[in-house]
Formats: structure tokens, C-alpha cells, sequence
């Protein structure tokens, strides 16, 4: 039982699509090395750069209209242009490779196999924010990768794309990888600029924030890796053209990573035009559900964002067909939708429980809470207790209002947003999952033995004439 | 220099002047009353102390006059500085007074409940915010957490258990020490204060964290079971000192004295650091120049029992005695109704903490 959360099961299968900039040159063997990803263009996008100059470079992000690959969908040129610039102050370009969002491995894949696709993007980005000194903040775990990316910079540095004076610029770069100890909670931006500065990774109080004090107090932008990898492709083709790829402000490609229970789970790298249905079943992605079984429910994007049954996952509440995209999925807000957050699709499905689902959530949020604030040191572990109670047959009714309660009084209210990563699962399975929590209260013993199944999760939903 | 601009911000209907740069919570305690969020684990004197607790937390309905927008979420009161023309609700707003009876639970939810037999209790922050925006009753059904004991050295005592992470010891022993060797070990609820490593605290001011603590997590060995604290009473004195400024606080019952500390504010804060010598060494009244009672708000349990006037000297007469007709008690009689505390037994000039054995003896 359960989800398959261990990206490490997960095969790469990246096929041919529509429209492909991050992961265009997937197919050729040797990539991630030096040679043969100059050969097929590489290093293009930052010899262009690099003769425009540091606001023509942030504009033409503005222009393209790409928001922040991590989760939260900020505007990535808006944040630039926050950056303070006092005289005399380094300013620093920090790039949060801590993806620790279970179901989430699209930068995972990016750093392992186009690490100068990254070094490129984090060069570009450096010199447009005046960056000398830039840091690559990896997750832990991801112990093998360092090596990749430091071999990487090196072949970059010798080639004359690091170091002093690059290309006779005047513009001086150094990119270091530093790896953090195993905490989920240094991917939070202040947290991880606490870790990076060698204390413990506790968020900070915001503000100020980084953009105004950020690593050593410096001014500091903190972006995920994908969006660093994003604006190789948009100087290359530009803003502009960036912008007419997907819909609305949904801009450019998007990589997802699959996992759960459909027959290709993987990496993939989306338009932002494709149906949620589509991206489901069709062959070209996830390949349907595995082993014949009927789709329940799913998390479109990463662990933390509200949970959906297949009935609103694949149509919204005013029966329109959902898209993948930031605001098709965002539609209905948190009562009928979810959100596009980091890009980790996890699928259940109808042999998947989400009490115990839930309760697995929960206790990664509270094994990872930092213990800094209250409602998330002490909410985290009484909900991860009360679902483990449930999912084991001791529930009392009371307790389902009893976890609402509990996650409306953490959710808003504590100083970083795992205090809302941990609430929002929370709140979503109980809103569109109470009968089957009610069913393991009223049958403890049925519960211990077979799951609840699909029920009513994928019936189509009433519309009311007129919504 | 430019000066400071002014800035106005209205909480719960009370508008006043502050300089920028002000936090919420401090402008709410210019105006005093009931409108002051409790703070927890804020202390004016430690740098970047605050926002933990999340008990400060209240509603800004109008962030200022040029951006009159709401804030979205509730906001930490000591982190936040006013802007001009903010308008702030505590506790004209059901949202603030939920989220704090929320914070209380938490807070609530692994702590012991040991107050018979703590140390801090009648002085004590969280059984202040408990009683105040507390409920009765838990809705925690789960065996509480508990720590390993931890022995951090001769003078003071840490009761992990009891403990609700506000930091505020780190940031002094950060702060005031040169030698940091004490911080947080672990994280999410099994964060806890620890030495680096098995280390005891031995820096000259590294007895402030007993004052600073709002529980009863770090207490006074050389207190320890020797008294209630409603029945000593508070005096400010003073002596001259070659480390600090001498200027403490002594907890006297007749002429003993039970323990020593930090004068403190009328918000709970320490008003000058005082050094481990006068705290845990000074402990006869000839060693110290009695100033007078120290100023108890009358809410307060240790206002029972502790009336103004100079001691050593006649009580000056107060009302009470023309109303009944007799000379009030100086102080509760606790000899006459407890077996425990033994007239014959000098509990303040026992070395360290009182132990059973102590009152057992023949």
C-alpha cells in the first residue's frame, strides 16, 4: 500500500511532445558533458547574454512572463527587480536545489543530465543580478550530484564560461555547490539561507526579506533550478516568443515529475496547453493507470498542495475541462481546485487509501517541522497522531472535526509556509475524502483489511444550470 | 541627522504616535491595558528575540495610509513595525482571539502541567496566557512528550519537559556570554535546549536565562524546592559588585533570603543583567543594602502576602488595621499549618536544591 513517494523507483521516460526548450536535446547521448553540449548549441544563450546588458537581460525575463518553477508561481522577473542594489554591497544569486517535496524530481533530473543547461541559466542569471558569487544549495540526499555539477563548472570554468573577466566582460563569476544535511524544511528560501551561512536551518522572520537581506545580510534572489534552467531557452529565443508558449500567464514549458500509479511514471516536460485528462491517459505521458485500475485521486503538484478526487481532478466545479497549468488547476480556489505548485504529480489509485495516505503526509511534515513556532512544532505531530489512530481503526467520529479544527488553527499562522504545506493536505482530504475517514471510524475492523475503494470519487459532478 | 518621522497607528480603536520602526507590540504596550498582545517569547533586550510564540499574533485591517490593504494572514506583533496610518485589531478581532486560544493549546499540548511541584509556578508567563486566553480541558489524548533528564551544571536547572521553545536563553547565552555553549538540539518537537555538548554552564552572566525564561524549563538550583514564591517577598537591593551593577532583586521571607534575581519590568523583563556571584552566592541580607518592596502588580500571586513598606523597619500603618481593628499578618504563618517546613530547618542556607532528606533528618 501507498503511493510510490520514492522518486529513486522512478524511470525517466521523456518522450517527444509538443514543444520541448529544457529538455529538447534529452535524446543526445553525452549531454552532460562539455563538448557535446556545445556542439548542439549550448553556451549560445549566455555568449548573447553577455553582450546585452544586466536590464535588457532582466526585461527579457519580465517579458516572458515565467513564474517560479518551485512552487509558488512568482513572477521570476518582478522578483528580480526587488533585488536592492546598495553601493558597495555584494548582492549574491542562490539557487535552491533542496527538492525535498515528496513526489517532486524534475530538478533532480535537470542536474543530473543537463548540469550545463543549469550552470548556463545560473551564469546568465548571475551576471543579470551582478552576482560574483553564486551558491547552489542541493538537497542531501542527492549525495551524487555534487560531483556532477562540480565537474560540470569545472569543464565551464576551463572553458573560459567561469572565473575571472568572462569572455573579456569585466564580468568576474564563481559558482559553488553546497549540500545540505537532510532537512526538508532548508528549502524554505530563509531557511536555507540560514543553512547556507552554516547555522541551523531555521526560517527566518520575514521581512526583511532576502531581497534586501538575504545571505550575510547581502541582497539576495533565491530561485529554484528549473527556473534558473527556463532562461537559457527565453534569451535564446526571447521574451516574447517565451510568452506565446502555454496560455494566459501561464508561460513557457513546465517539467512535472509522475510518480504513483500510472504506467509511465517520469519526468516531463509540458506546454502548459495539454488537459489534465490528456497528460493522465494519453501515451504520450503518463500512459494511463496501472494495471487496469480506475484513477481516485491526485496532487498535482507536490506533496503539500490540496488533494483532488478524479471527478474535480480532470473537470472543474463548473464542469469545464481542467488544464495543466497554474490557473486551470488553480480553479475554485482551495474548495474545488489545487494548484500547479512545484510540479510533482502524484497519482492514486482506486486500491489506495487516503486516510493512510494522509496520515504518511503528516508525518513527514511533522518529522520535518523545524520546531521554531508553536502551532507547527506541536499541530504537525497531534495531526500526524489523530490520522494514525484513524487509519488504524481507533478513530472516534469527534476526530475528523477535531484534525479540521487542528489545521485551521496552523494554516496562516506560522512564520514559513510548512505550517500551510502541512494544514492544506490535511484540510483537502477531509473536504473531498469524508466518507471514507467516516468509514474507518464506523468499520475499524473492516478498515484493517481492505481499502474503501473508488465510491463515488470519479462520479461526474452536478452542475447547477447556470454556474 | 534626519529625525525619526512619527507615525500613527490605531490598535483596537486607540490610536498613538510612534516613532518608525516601532513593532506593533510595542506601540500596544505605550498604550498598556488589556490591548497589549501577550508575548511569549519576545524580549525587548535580546536582539532578534520574538515571532516564535505566535501568541502576539493580531489582524492589521489597513496596512497604512498609502497602501490601506489589509494584511492577508495575522501578523506577529513583536516582529512587525508600524506604518503610517495602520490600523491593527487584538482584541477587537474573533479571528485574533481564535488563533491565540489555538496558540494556548498548542502550547499546552506536551507541557507537564506540573505547577504543583514547579519552581516558576505563581510567576510563571504560561499560566498567566492559560488563564487569560486559555481553556479548561485538552482535547490531546496522547502521552505527552518527555526528555531526558539533563544535568547542565551546579546552579541551574533545566526541566526540558517543561519547556516551550522561545529561544530566549539561546539568545542570551548568544548575546550576553562570549563562550556559547548552549543552543538547540534536534528539531519539530523533539527540539530541545541542550549544552554543546554535556557541557554545564559556567559563564558569569549565563544565570540571567532563569530570568528570562517564561516557564519553568531553567530554574535556580540553589531555590530549588525551598519555597513557594507567594510567600517570599520581593526587595530591591543593591550591592556594590565588581562584575555587574548589583542591582537585584531579593526574595525575603524575615530575614532569609530565599533567592536572588534580576529586578524586573513591569512587562516581565529584566531591567539590567545581574551576574552569577550576587544571584547564587549572595544569599544573607548583610550582604546586600535593602532599598525597599518591590513594585508587584497587585494581579500578580506575589502581591499576596507582600504589602509596601521598608523592611527591618515598623511597617508604615496602612488602612486594613483602622478598618479591623488589628495589625495585619506580615506574611502567611506557613510554619504553623505545614509539617514540611520546619522552623528548625534553615531551607535558605542549605547548598543548592532542598532535598527530602533535608526534613527528614532527627
Amino acid at each position: 500500500m501507498g503511493v510510490g513517494l520514492s522518486d529513486a523507483i522512478c524511470c525517466f521516460l521523456v518522450l517527444k511532445m509538443a514543444r520541448k526548450l529544457l529538455l529538447e536535446n534529452d535524446h543526445i547521448e553525452g549531454i552532460r558533458y562539455y563538448d557535446t553540449y556545445r556542439k548542439n548549441g549550448g553556451y549560445r544563450a549566455a555568449e548573447k547574454a553577455l553582450k546585452m546588458t544586466p536590464e535588457e537581460i532582466v526585461e527579457e525575463v519580465k517579458k516572458s512572463g515565467l513564474r517560479g518553477r518551485g512552487g509558488a508561481g512568482f513572477p521570476t522577473g518582478l522578483k528580480w527587480s526587488f533585488l536592492a542594489k546598495p553601493d558597495g554591497v555584494p548582492r549574491h544569486l542562490v539557487c535552491n536545489a533542496d527538492e525535498s517535496e515528496p513526489g517532486t524530481f524534475k530538478d533532480r533530473y535537470l542536474m543530473e543530465f543537463h548540469p550545463h543547461l543549469f550552470i548556463e541559466g545560473l551564469l546568465i542569471s548571475s551576471f543579470a543580478l551582478g552576482s560574483n558569487t553564486t551558491y547552489v544549495y542541493i538537497r542531501g540526499e542527492y549525495a551524487w550530484i555534487p560531483d556532477i555539477l562540480e565537474q560540470a563548472i569545472a569543464e565551464a570554468k576551463n572553458n573560459g564560461w567561469l572565473g575571472k573577466n568572462i569572455l573579456g566582460t569585466g564580468f568576474d563569476c564563481e559558482i559553488y555547490v553546497h549540500r545540505g544535511a537532510g532537512a526538508y524544511i532548508c528549502g524554505e528560501e530563509t531557511a536555507l539561507i540560514e543553512s547556507l551561512e552554516g547555522k541551523r536551518g531555521n526560517p527566518r522572520m520575514k521581512p526583511p526579506f532576502p531581497a534586501v537581506q538575504g545571505v550575510w545580510m547581502r541582497p539576495t534572489v533565491v530561485n529554484n533550478v528549473e527556473t534558473l534552467a527556463a532562461v537559457v531557452p527565453i534569451i535564446n529565443i526571447g521574451g516574447e516568443e517565451y510568452a506565446k508558449i502555454g496560455v494566459g500567464r501561464s508561460t513557457g514549458t513546465k517539467l512535472l515529475s509522475v510518480c504513483g500509479n500510472v504506467n509511465k511514471p517520469g519526468v516531463y516536460e509540458i506546454d502548459m496547453t495539454c488537459s489534465v485528462e490528456e497528460f493522465i491517459y494519453s501515451d504520450e505521458y503518463c500512459g494511463g493507470i496501472a494495471n487496469g485500475r480506475k484513477l481516485k485521486a491526485c496532487i498535482p503538484g507536490g506533496s503539500s498542495v490540496p488533494i483532488l478526487p478524479a471527478n474535480l481532478l480532470l473537470k472543474t466545479a463548473k464542469g469545464e475541462t481542467r488544464y495543466m497549468n497554474y490557473e486551470s488547476l488553480n480553479d475554485g480556489g482551495f474548495i474545488t481546485g489545487s494548484m500547479m505548485g512545484s510540479g510533482g504529480f502524484i497519482v492514486l489509485d482506486d486500491n489506495q487509501c487516503v486516510v493512510r495516505h494522509t496520515m504518511t503526509l503528516a508525518r513527514f511534515y511533522n518529522h520535518e517541522s523545524c520546531g521554531q513556532c508553536s502551532p507547527c512544532r506541536e499541530g504537525t505531530g497531534w495531526m500526524y497522531k489523530i490520522l494514525k489512530n484513524i487509519e488504524t481503526g481507533k478513530g472516534k467520529m469527534s476526530d475528523i472535526d477535531l484534525l479540521w479544527d487542528i489545521q485551521r488553527k496552523i494554516d496562516g499562522n506560522t512564520i514559513c509556509p510548512l505550517g500551510e504545506a502541512a494544514a492544506w493536505p490535511v484540510a483537502a482530504a477531509i473536504r473531498h475524502f469524508r466518507d471514507e475517514f467516516e468509514w474507518h471510524v464506523t468499520n475499524p475492523e473492516e478498515s484493517q483489511n481492505r481499502n474503501f475503494g473508488l465510491a463515488h470519487y470519479a462520479d461526474p459532478i452536478h452542475v447547477p444550470a447556470g454556474a | 541627522m534626519s529625525e525619526t518621522p512619527n507615525f500613527k497607528v490605531t490598535i483596537d480603536n486607540v490610536s498613538i504616535e510612534v516613532p518608525a520602526g516601532t513593532t506593533i507590540l510595542n506601540a500596544a504596550r505605550q498604550i498598556g491595558g488589556d490591548i497589549t498582545p501577550p508575548a511569549m517569547c519576545y524580549y525587548s533586550k535580546l536582539k532578534n528575540s520574538g515571532g516564535k510564540c505566535r501568541t502576539c499574533l493580531v489582524e492589521v485591517s489597513k496596512g497604512s495610509e498609502k497602501d490601506p490593504r489589509p494584511m492577508p494572514k495575522l501578523m506577529a506583533s513583536c516582529r512587525t513595525t508600524v506604518m503610517d496610518g495602520m490600523e491593527v485589531k487584538n482584541i477587537t478581532s474573533e479571528r485574533v482571539l481564535e488563533a491565540r486560544k489555538g496558540v494556548v493549546e498548542f502550547l499546552l499540548l506536551n507541557h507537564p502541567l506540573d505547577c504543583p511541584v514547579c519552581d516558576q509556578a505563581g510567576e510563571c508567563d504560561l499560566q498567566n496566557l492559560s488563564y487569560e486566553h486559555g481553556t479548561e480541558g485538552t482535547r490531546y489524548e496522547f502521552k505527552r512528550r518527555t526528555f531526558e533528564k539533563e544535568d547542565i551544571g551546579p546552579y541551574i536547572s533545566l526541566h526540558m519537559n517543561r519547556c516551550i521553545m522561545c529561544f530566549r536563553c539561546v539568545y542570551v547565552a548568544d548575546q550576553l556570554t562570549d563562550t556559547r555553549e548552549h543552543g538547540i538540539l534536534e528539531r519539530g518537537d523533539h527540539a530541545q535546549i541542550s549544552t554543546m555538548l554535556g557541557k554545564a554552564l559556567e559563564h558569569d552572566y549565563i544565570g540571567n536565562v532563569i530570568d528570562v525564561c517564561p516557564v519553568g524549563a531553567l530554574t535556580d538550583k540553589t531555590f530549588r524546592f525551598k519555597n513557594r514564591v507567594w510567600f517570599t517577598k520581593p526587595l530591591d537591593a543593591h550591592r556594590d559588585c565588581p562584575t555587574c551593577s548589583g542591582k537585584a532583586r531579593l526574595w525575603m521571607r524575615g530575614d532569609e533570603v530565599f533567592r536572588v534575581t534580576a529586578r524586573k519590568d513591569k512587562w516581565g523583563e529584566v531591567e539590567e543583567w545581574i551576574c552569577n556571584d550576587c544571584r547564587f552566592h549572595k544569599k544573607d541580607a548583610k550582604d546586600w543594602v535593602v532599598e525597599g518592596p518591590s513594585i508587584i502588580p497587585r494581579s500578580s500571586v506575589i502581591a499576596q502576602g507582600h504589602y509596601a513598606g521598608n523592611v527591618g523597619t515598623t511597617p508604615s500603618p496602612i488602612l486594613i488595621d483602622k478598618v479591623i481593628g488589628k495589625e495585619p499578618k506580615f506574611t502567611l504563618e506557613i510554619h504553623n499549618i505545614s509539617d514540611v517546613n520546619k522552623p528548625e530547618i534553615d531551607l535558605s542556607k542549605i547548598e543548592g536544591p532542598a532535598h527530602s532528606d533535608d526534613f527528614n533528618k532527627k
